[in-house]
């Protein structure tokens, strides 16, 4: 979706504002949530796509005036409802007010915690041969779907090169819409500056994405 | 939705609207036996006492003194740590991009704020925050000099927008005058930012 959140080139934001000595959380909250997001995944209540297209569908207001934490927060607060582990009369109350739903994976507990310390596995064997060899000109596709994707707009109609091959990966587009995996092949693209920003742009600069076969046709 | 403003700065005397919201959904996942509070104490305990920069900070360590595991990490970056007992372990596809006199490498998430937490551990807010996300792919100079950072002005700048499951890592230039230093030592100049690409590791004798 042509959210918020697909920033890639957007002005007007302002200066970076690294901040000296960082503490890992701001509050304790944050690492509530943190957790919480990492538990209800790692049980089967949501995909990773999933929950970034329930943050990407917070209101622009929201979404630009939230903290990071605050996102995955409301995020996870919707995406929960929706899918039927709670009911807005809980959130309401602060309180369950019926039986829980069950889980792919059961129960959050301690056995499974060394589970979300290593990223899960995202390359599924290739339904069908690559459509793109490692130096091929590519076009990104000019599309703009009304749900999730993971083609940024400010590549879109651009011509690049492909990079790396890095085999067959879970699709996201159908993920998040829990219409199966549909693994597709992903490839590293890689498109000049100029290309992109036009002659304003930095000579000195390329930009790269990884694109999932069906983001790119030959060019 | 009164307001959505942070409180950072609050006293903690009373709690914040958010907190307070964040509890009740806690006490609602407990209730309905989705999760133990106890395994959410450890998932935040493991993040604040064994992933972190100090992963990353070793393998290029690593990589700057030994030849063949420095090709092994171009080669394959998931693999190449797995065979390193003392580091955590990292997902598939860890990909390494080095830095050369020619060409510096800097990593990005536009859409989101993908980043290779077991070797770097939890981003920084600016990482996350719509300035970087923004502005690292169309100004990249412009950003690095947020950072005090500046490149020669014929240097290749390339900018890894990380838009998959893909995780990236910078292996930067190995700082002048370090010729036989150990691994240890080597790791103590590996900065996070550096292995962003928002900084050089730190010079030998600087101040830490």
């Amino acid at each position: 979706m042509n959210g918020v959140h697909d920033m890639g080139g957007m002005d007007g934001f302002g200066k970076v504002e690294p901040e000296p000595n960082e503490p890992m959380f701001h509050a304790d909250w944050e690492s509530r949530v943190l957790a919480m997001v990492r538990a209800m995944g790692a049980a089967g209540a949501f995909n990773i796509d999933t929950s970034r297209f329930y943050r990407e569908t917070i209101p622009p207001h929201v979404y630009l005036s939230s903290s990071y934490y605050k996102k995955w927060f409301l995020g996870l607060e919707e995406m929960l409802i929706e899918k039927g582990y709670l009911t807005r009369e809980e959130v309401a109350a602060g309180h369950a007010m019926q039986p829980g739903k069950a889980l792919k994976h059961g129960k959050f507990d301690l056995a499974n915690v060394e589970r979300v310390m290593v990223r899960g596995k995202f390359a599924r064997p290739a339904p069908a041969p690559a459509r793109f060899n490692i130096g091929d000109r590519v076009r990104a596709r000019n599309i703009h779907p009304a749900t999730h994707t993971r083609l940024p707009r400010y590549v879109r109609g651009h011509v690049g090169i492909v990079e790396l091959n890095h085999g067959c990966h879970v699709f996201p587009d159908t993920a998040a819409m829990e219409r199966g995996e549909h693994p597709q092949w992903l490839y590293t693209v890689v498109f000049e500056g100029r290309d992109l920003w036009g002659e304003d742009g930095d000579p000195t600069l390329k930009v790269s994405i990884d694109a999932f076969e069906p983001y790119l046709d030959s060019a | 939705m009164s307001h959505d403003h942070d409180h950072h700065d609050h006293d903690h005397s009373e709690l914040s609207e958010t907190e307070l919201r964040v509890r009740a959904l806690e006490t609602i996942l407990t209730e309905k036996g989705y999760v133990e509070p106890t395994a959410l104490d450890a998932i935040i305990q493991a993040y604040e006492t064994r992933i972190g920069p100090h992963n990353g900070a070793r393998v290029v360590a690593k990589a700057w003194t030994d030849p063949a595991f420095k090709q092994a990490l171009l080669e394959d970056g998931s693999k190449a740590i797995g065979t390193l007992g003392h580091v955590s372990r990292v997902g598939d596809h860890l990909v390494v991009v080095e830095n050369t006199p020619l060409r510096h490498n800097m990593v990005v998430c536009t859409l989101c704020s993908c980043y290779p937490w077991e070797m770097l551990g939890l981003p920084p807010v600016w990482y996350k925050a719509a300035p970087y996300r923004s502005r690292a792919v169309k100004d990249p100079r412009g950003v690095l000099a947020d950072f005090g950072v500046t490149l020669p002005k014929d240097m290749e700048i390339r900018v890894w927008d990380s838009t998959a499951e893909t995780r990236f890592l910078v292996l930067p230039m190995r700082p002048e005058g370090t010729q036989g230093w150990s691994e240890e030592q080597l790791a103590e100049l590996v900065t996070r930012d550096s292995m962003i690409g928002t900084g050089f590791p730190k010079a030998p004798g600087a101040p830490s």
